[in-house]
Formats: structure tokens, sequence, C-alpha cells
């Protein structure tokens, strides 16, 4: 690398003598953001995840409780997942071969309700008899 | 800062963005995620974890639908009588909080560490592992809790039996997962304070644990929605 870091004079680094390598190496690797786009999201995971718990302690009910804990989930989720572990910032092909798997778990879940289902009516006509 | 990335990563200004890019990052002759190995090995082993605590959530949801008793009430189940106040999940919602600021600490940390603080990076972590450790000792009050109320993996005294296997598999599993990465954090924390990743030359590994500790949260967010409050 041509470029020659400059050591941060602030931060005390008491092995710094030991390594002294360690500033020949370019910054510019990995995923760097601007801390205050981690702030924002921070903040964000406190309002829904307060919103989240809002909605149990009013005792909302049926599919309004049920919508609004599946939005906030899905809000928390995306943050997470596309700022703090920065799928946002990855090349498609990475998000294609992580995220799209999971979708097939929509299935399981799908068969699963519907063998639940089943299972509650047999239930019931057997102990209805 | 682009100008300097190195290219050995398959990252060139050649590459083409969108669809185009998933189909020349595969038919290339190249390494077709360009990211560090360890990092891709992470995403799938995170991909296939996905696929443990679905079933397990599935499975809950199975037993829930199927079963002819009522579903123990998690909001009484879980609710405790603070100052003379008796607030609903109140435990789990600072869990919650616990651990969503234990994520933020580890972003924040990742971030510090591509900048090469070396103190403020060691800092972070270390807090971030505090906070696990707090959250995997709330879950422990939590589970003397239930278990002195009664509630064993075959029986509990509010309703369908099948309350109390869902709740210790489920929280088991994930407590087990956040002491783990508890482990995993302070290991590597210990390794940026003694210089390990300078030495190295790069902080991915900080990252790829960063990762995993964020997954931990993101299951959270599912076991928080589909147990806790549904």
């Amino acid at each position: 690398m041509d470029q020659i870091a400059v050591p941060e004079p602030a931060v005390a680094q008491p092995h710094a003598v030991t390594q002294p390598q360690a500033v020949t190496h370019s910054h510019a690797e990995g995923q760097q953001h601007p801390i205050k786009v981690y702030l924002i999201i921070w903040a964000l995971l406190f309002v829904f995840s307060t919103f989240s718990y809002l909605v149990d302690y009013f005792h909302l009910h049926g599919v309004l409780r049920w919508s609004l804990i599946i939005l906030f989930m899905l809000l928390k989720a995306g943050c997470i997942v596309a700022i703090f572990m920065h799928m946002a910032w990855e090349r498609l092909a990475l998000k294609f071969a992580i995220l799209v798997p999971p979708l097939f778990l929509l299935i399981l879940i799908g068969l699963m309700a519907i063998e639940g289902d089943y299972t509650f009516l047999t239930r019931l006509a057997a102990f209805l008899r | 800062m682009t100008q300097n990335a190195p290219a050995s990563r398959g990252e060139s200004s050649l590459t083409p963005a969108g669809l185009r890019g998933v189909v020349s990052d595969w038919s290339a002759d190249k390494q077709a995620f360009p990211v560090p190995w360890g990092k891709a090995m992470m995403w799938i082993f995170l991909l296939s974890d996905t696929f443990i605590f679905t079933c397990f959530l599935t499975g809950y949801m199975n037993v829930r639908i199927s079963t002819t008793v009522p579903w123990p009430n998690p909001s009484e189940v879980f609710a405790l009588d603070i100052a003379g106040a008796h607030i609903p999940l109140i435990l789990i919602a600072i869990m919650t909080m616990v651990l969503i600021t234990s994520s933020g600490t580890m972003a924040m940390a990742v971030n510090f560490g591509y900048r090469r603080h070396r103190a403020n990076t060691t800092a972070l972590m270390l807090i971030t592992a505090a906070f696990g450790a707090t959250f995997v000792a709330m879950q422990a009050f939590e589970w003397t809790k239930l278990i002195v109320d009664g509630v064993r993996p075959w029986s509990n005294p509010w309703g369908a039996p099948q309350f109390g296997s869902c709740f210790f598999m489920i929280t088991g599993f994930h407590g087990l997962h956040v002491s783990a990465g508890v482990v995993y954090l302070s290991v590597v924390a210990s390794r940026v304070w003694r210089g390990f990743y300078d030495r190295k030359g790069s902080y991915e590994t900080v990252e790829i644990a960063g990762l995993y500790w964020h997954f931990v949260d993101l299951v959270w967010v599912f076991i928080f929605a589909f147990f806790y409050l549904w």
C-alpha cells in the first residue's frame, strides 16, 4: 500500500511499540460507515421495542395486536440485518444466498399450521365422542 | 478510500451491480462472494441456525395450535411485582432492552475496529459481553422463578402442559447462544487488546464476531414477538 496511515495520537496504545507494522496497512478495509447511522438504528430499535411492549401493556387484542407485533418484529429484524449486520452494503449474490433460503421456511410454517389445525380438530372429535 | 481497496477480493470497477452482478459473481472464474471467507462461513452458519430456531418456533406454533387446553397468558406468567406495582412482562422488556443495547455497543465496536482504535474496540466488546452476561443472569432469575412457581417441561399450574417444554427449549437454546457469544466476544476482545489483529493486518474477525452477536439479538426479536407477546 502506498498510503501510510496516521496513528491516532489521542488513543492510549500501551502495546504500540511491539507492533510497528500496524501502521503500515491501509485503513480502507471492510465495512466502514458513519457512527451516526448506527446511533439512529440503535434509537429506532429502542422505539420499536417499546412500541411492541406497549402493545401488550395496553392489552390490544385480535388482528390489531398480531399485525402490530409482526410489524414491529419485521422492522426490528430489518434494521438489525440491514445495518448492524451490514447486509445492505453486501453484493446482491451474498444477499440472495443468505436471505432467500429462509423464505422456504414459510412452506414449513404453513404446513405445520395446517397440521396443527388438523390435530386440534382430531382431538376435539375424539374428546367429544 | 475505495480505490485503495485490495483487488484480491474480486471487487473491481468492472464488476456490474444488481442482477447482472449476481450472474457475473457466480459465473466468472473467481470467488463467488467478495468477502473474507470467515465472514461468508459465519453467514452460512447463521443461516443454518436460522433453520434450527425456526424449527423450534414452528414446533411451538404447532403444539399451541393443536392443544385443546387454554395456553397460559405470558403477559401474566412473566409479570413481576416491583415496588408494590404489578407490571406485566416487565422482566422480558428489560431483557430485550439489554440485548438491544449490547447490539448497539457491538456495532460501535466493529466500527472502531475498522478505524484501528484498539482501546475503544476492546472496551466496547467487553461492555457488549457484560450486557450479554447480564441477560443470561436475568434469564437464570426468570427460570428460577418459573421453576419455583411449578413450571415443568411436562406440566404447569396455568394451562397447556406444552408451555413448559416450549419455554425451556426455546429460551434455553437462545440462552446457550448468548453464553457462547459472551465467551466468543471475550476471547476476541482480549486478542484485540493484545494487538493480534494489528499484526494480522485485518479486523474482520471483530466484524464476524459482531455478526454472531447481532444474530443472537435477531433471534430474540422473534422469540419476544412469538413466545412472549403472542
